[in-house]
């Protein structure tokens, strides 16, 4: 039976509230109403209102609660409904729930699950198509998480909640309505891995969340062009898999980095800068990158000229692989 | 008082769950509650009983005297460059010290950076409280051992860390209370608001304790909110806000001991607003002669918390020569102890400065890790070669 990212993450989360009940989830309209993806649909029924409640409407407060929780022994799984509307926490997450166990020496771990479904394409109105990564991956004491596919949903926040550290766990809403056949539950890699979801001899693509499948797309149309695509999902932003995307290179020659989030100063250039790092002499071109515009995200009517897609990416690869 | 004599806390027939009450009962008494004049006349309060034996009532008087020394200490150790900052809780003594000690020893604490009377009260080693303002490291005690959270420089966001631990203990069914300290700059922030708001929902035992000491940094209350007061703020979040002459260290101590009854019963938060003043700079980096008065600070000390309590003492002939020499002397000695802990105290090894940012740090820095590492390495080996 197929089920949809936001199946597995819902399963991933009954199944740790099942074997921890130390596990609790708490957001806007988690409860009762399942969330406005339904990713927490029937947890509150499985398990009372005081392992999965509705909060008031107050972000800074949901993970300012929840670090409290945490100190007292709970493992907290808090929603921000959108990527625009975690803003009002920015404070409690990078001022405390990435810094605390550090001013600790360790003493305090804040085992705190942030889930935020983030990226748009999904026609939305203005602040619910964000893609705010770089924040949470810039910010020490963080973990930032993205799963590219069914069971990496399922199995990465599964390893999200059984972190002692903070982990920032994106869920690309666009992909809730992807499906898989895998069975559940799976274990897949760890987090850290990167993993090459298709091998390739030309050019190597690093993509994460909504992006996935993507670049997996733009592979396709590549190989009718005779063009060879190494697609390597990166799973986790922080840390970044340095010693897998330097070994695709070293076989490719050539870097494509994707994601919709702006370029300015996004993941691709970090990324970028590794791998001059790590692979200065085999590299046949620059690194290119294939993302959003450095404006704000646009009107839903506009966001298919704004949002990286299979064009955007086939450019880049016609341009790395003329030089 | 006009208040009542039992928080009210009805049970109802609301489809939500809450509780009825008249709402007018969480504003707070047109005075704030205050049981010892500064002469140390006591005036009998029947909502707000004293239980305190002779012995506590001494207690509370060392440690205000413990408090106001090793602050001085602190502001000394500025002044010969040996911390870098450091913020003064004189004349906040009967506020910190009152309150705190009317929790019981598993309740939390969760303080901004001034409450180093509440910190006493709490026996955490003072010296390493101000490991913060020396450098050194970011706190250096143990908040399990002493149930009292890391100091919160980010005004008032310490508030919701209380609150969702007070949530804490209400799911895990302990009657456990957590409290909250922060200013009347501290009101104007969002975060104690959101606190509140949930606090007030979740029925969390939950206290949040305003030391209104009149100055945030030089903005004075008059610019800090329209608010008749900070305690109807309360009303608004359906908290009790409560208020009490904040120099007065048994008013605090029965205002927050009725608070914490209430919160231990199920019954929900309080807000408390003590009426106090900052007798010193915001900070030592502060030049408070730019915005304020001699003759204001001449009249702030006629308030002092600590000769009202030893006049109260007095009255009562539980205070005399002897009593002070020993508060004195372990006032001196608590002083010397800080100096000799935090005098030239030495760094660590800059190398743990990656220790704790992860529990699992494997990807996040390694090279770093080594950099540092040689960076260390080639200074040591510079000055073995000078």
């Amino acid at each position: 039976m197929a089920v949809t990212m936001a199946q597995a993450i819902n399963q991933a989360l009954k199944d740790a509230m099942s074997a921890d009940d130390r596990v609790l989830m708490f957001g806007e309209d988690v409860g009762r109403l399942g969330g406005v993806f339904r990713v927490t649909d029937g947890l509150q029924e499985m398990f009372g209102e005081e392992r999965c409640f509705d909060t008031p409407l107050a972000e800074s407060g949901i993970i300012g609660t929840a670090i409290g929780l945490a100190m007292y022994g709970y493992r907290p799984i808090a929603e921000m409904q959108f990527d625009g509307f975690t803003y009002p926490a920015f404070e409690q997450i990078v001022s405390h729930l990435a810094k605390m166990p550090n001013r600790s020496r360790g003493t305090v771990k804040l085992p705190v699950t942030v889930r935020i479904p983030f990226g748009g394409g999904i026609g939305a109105v203005e602040h619910h198509s964000e893609s705010p990564e770089a924040y949470w991956a810039h910010t020490a004491g963080l973990k930032v998480f993205t799963p590219g596919t069914p069971e990496d949903g399922y199995s990465m926040m599964r390893e999200s909640i059984e972190s002692d550290d903070p982990v920032i766990f994106l869920e690309p809403k666009r992909r809730y309505w992807m499906k898989s056949d895998q069975q559940l539950p799976v274990t897949t890699q760890p987090a850290r891995e990167a993993v090459v979801r298709r091998e390739g001899t030309d050019v190597s693509v690093f993509c994460y969340g909504p992006m996935v499948r993507t670049a997996l797309e733009a592979a396709d149309a590549a190989a009718d062009e005779g063009w060879s695509l190494e697609i390597v999902d990166l799973r986790s932003l922080a840390p970044l898999d340095t010693a897998s995307i330097v070994a695709s290179v070293k076989r490719t020659g050539r870097a494509i980095v994707v994601h919709e989030a702006a370029r300015n100063l996004g993941l691709g250039a970090e990324i970028a800068a590794r791998i001059q790092e790590g692979a200065f002499y085999h590299l046949e071109a620059p690194v290119l990158r294939a993302t959003g515009f450095d404006t704000p995200y646009p009107p839903a009517k506009l966001e298919e000229y704004w949002l990286p897609d299979v064009d955007r990416i086939l450019d880049a690869v016609e341009r790395s692989l003329a030089y | 008082m006009s208040e009542p004599a039992t928080e009210p806390s009805a049970p109802t027939d609301r489809p939500d769950g809450a509780e009825e009450v008249d709402p007018l009962t969480f504003l707070p008494a047109d005075e704030p509650v205050h049981l010892v004049d500064a002469d140390g006349t006591y005036h009998e309060d029947p909502d707000h009983p004293l239980d305190l034996t002779d012995e506590q009532l001494r207690e509370l008087y060392r440690l205000m005297v413990v408090t106001r020394k090793v602050d001085r200490e602190a502001i000394n150790l500025q002044r010969q460059g040996q911390l870098g900052v450091y913020a003064s809780c004189m004349g906040q003594e009967a506020a910190q010290v009152g309150s705190a000690y009317a929790l019981g020893t598993d309740d939390w604490i969760f303080p901004s950076y001034r409450e180093l009377g509440a910190a006493l009260v709490r026996d955490v080693d003072a010296a390493g409280l101000l490991h913060l303002y020396r450098g050194t490291w970011l706190s250096d005690h143990d908040p399990y051992k002493h149930n009292f959270a890391l100091m919160a420089i980010p005004i008032g966001t310490q508030a919701l860390h209380a609150t969702g631990f007070a949530m804490g203990a209400r799911f895990d069914g302990k009657p456990i209370v957590a409290m909250t300290y922060f200013g009347d700059g501290g009101t104007s922030e969002g975060d104690p608001h959101e606190a509140m708001t949930f606090a007030g929902v979740m029925k969390s035992p939950v206290i949040f304790f305003v030391q209104n000491n009149q100055y945030a940094i030089s903005v004075p209350l008059a610019k800090q909110t329209a608010a008749p007061t900070l305690a109807h703020k309360a009303i608004g979040y359906g908290l009790p806000g409560r208020r009490c002459d904040g120099n007065d260290v048994l008013a605090t101590y029965a205002v927050t001991k009725r608070a914490v009854e209430r919160a231990r019963a199920g019954h929900g938060p309080t807000f408390i607003e003590a009426m106090t003043y900052r007798m010193e700079a915001h900070t030592t980096s502060d030049d408070p002669s730019r915005y304020r008065t001699k003759e204001e600070l001449d009249a702030a000390a006629l308030t002092d918390p600590l000769a009202r309590m030893r006049n109260y003492l007095t009255k009562r002939d539980l205070y005399d020569a002897e009593l002070e020499a020993a508060i004195d002397e372990q006032a001196k000695a608590t002083a010397t102890y800080v100096r000799a802990g935090i005098y030239d105290a030495p760094h660590g090894d800059p190398m743990e400065l990656f220790d704790h940012v992860y529990t699992d740090p494997r990807g996040h820095f390694e090279d770093q890790v080594e950099q540092l590492r040689a960076e260390l390495e080639g200074a040591g080996d510079a000055e073995g070669q000078g």
